[in-house]
């Protein structure tokens, strides 16, 4: 905490939804600042994924496996089967298979850190100086739209690559509705939106719940601090207590399930991009 | 929810990750599951040899063992056949030696009979020759009726 007394609720909130920033953000879109928090988060959990997998990967046995090779091998096989199920180039799937493991790996582990008490990581980097420390890096809408981004520019790549330049753009401006040149624009313009949409909504959908589960977390840490010797702030602790549990109980599904959305849509858009209309 | 340079980063991080995935995690695991589902294909399709071969050694060991009874129940009935042909052609032999005998038997007993009785005969002639003699001493040459004799000596 910046400030000697103890912090009010509105404070607390606001406290822990602030990034640690290089600088100061102004206005809505700043191009010239980055949330160190949630770069060195997602960073350090995508290069903790990848290394461990890949040195699994290098001792992986055709034999019998250990446990940790047999989970590793049980989340591979499940997206090599949405893989083969959802995109049909087998040349594309080389690239995209691996693409959506690390998906699923990687928001996984972003999202499971919202499973790591609230207050631990920020109060451990107040004692080294950090102000500001938000430690679910998928709760940070720059970091979601910065991978649903990333799916775009694949899906574009893919149709170019795929369909050939000329056949996209036909595409583009004749479908959905028709060749007839006066629909052009309008064609073009739904394209466009669905696009952005499925980029948009894509980000979103992960951020929101992230941030929403995160922000749940907090509440239900607030009911907790609410202790203050009395018996209804007892009685607040205690539901405190139980709302935490229940609540961490249920995001283990969540942030399972937000991974596998992630993972399934990419697959889907990408697939998408492979289909002519 | 504020946009900035995070999500350029993010994006770049994305890509590299992805890439490193499929570099470094995805082609090792990949063939280590293959090649695990063809040991394992190996292995059933070799059970699945095993268990054929099993059969037909079963079935070879069966008739094995029925040829080897049937072979054992044919040299028993030949070696009783033989038995039973040797001990015939020994009581055939026997009869044989026994019959060879009593011919022999009888025809020394009949050579014997023979000789006794010309020796019988003889006698008679030298007993009646003798008799006649002591009868007709005193009146009978013998050298004049020695004719007689012999022929009387025929007649026996």
């Amino acid at each position: 905490m910046a400030t000697e007394h103890a912090p009010t609720a509105s404070e607390y909130i606001v406290h822990h939804l602030t990034f640690l920033t290089n600088k100061k953000q102004e206005g809505l879109v700043d191009w010239s600042v980055f949330h160190l928090d949630t770069l060195f988060f997602s960073v350090g959990l995508g290069l903790l994924a990848v290394f461990v997998m890949a040195r699994l990967a290098s001792r992986a046995t055709s034999g019998v496996p250990g446990r940790f090779q047999a989970a590793v091998e049980i989340v591979i096989e499940m997206v090599a089967d949405q893989a083969k199920g959802i995109v049909h180039s087998p040349e594309s799937r080389q690239f995209v298979a691996p693409l959506a493991l690390t998906v699923f790996v990687w928001i996984f582990l972003m999202n499971a850190m919202d499973l790591i008490p609230v207050d631990l990581l920020p109060l451990m980097g107040q004692a080294v100086g950090l102000h500001y420390l938000r430690v679910v890096p998928t709760a940070d809408l720059n970091a979601t739209l910065g991978m649903s981004s990333a799916v775009l520019l694949l899906c574009l790549y893919y149709s170019v690559k795929i369909k050939g330049f000329g056949h996209w753009m036909h595409e583009l401006f004749t479908a959905p509705f028709g060749a007839h040149p006066l629909l052009w624009p309008i064609n073009f313009a739904m394209q466009l939106i669905e696009f952005v949409a499925k980029t948009v909504s894509h980000g979103m959908r992960l951020f929101g719940n992230m941030y929403a589960g995160e922000l749940i977390f907090m509440l239900i840490a607030l009911m907790g601090a609410a202790w203050a010797g009395t018996f209804g702030s007892g009685l607040l602790w205690i539901g405190g207590v139980i709302a935490g549990a229940i609540w961490a109980i249920f995001h283990i599904l969540i942030i399972t399930l937000q991974a596998f959305i992630f993972m399934m849509l990419t697959l889907v858009y990408v697939g998408q991009a492979h289909d002519s209309h | 929810m504020n946009l900035n340079a995070t999500l350029f980063a993010q994006l770049v991080v994305f890509f590299i990750l992805a890439w490193f995935t499929m570099k470094f995690v995805w082609p090792p695991i990949m063939k280590a599951l293959d090649e695990r589902a063809s040991k394992i294909a190996d292995g059933l399709a070799a059970a699945d040899k095993a268990k054929s071969d099993l059969v037909l050694a079963e079935r070879r060991a069966t008739d094995e063992l029925r040829k080897a009874r049937e072979s054992a129940n044919e040299l028993r009935a030949g070696a009783e056949r033989q038995g039973a042909q040797i001990l015939e052609e020994a009581r055939a032999e026997a009869a044989r030696i026994v019959a060879a005998a009593r011919t022999a038997a009888e025809g020394e007993a009949e050579v014997a009979a023979q000789r006794a009785k010309e020796v019988l005969r003889d006698q008679v002639a030298l007993l009646a020759v003798a008799g006649a003699e002591q009868i007709l001493r005193k009146e009978i040459d013998a050298a004049k009726h020695a004719d007689l004799l012999n022929q009387l000596k025929a007649e026996l």
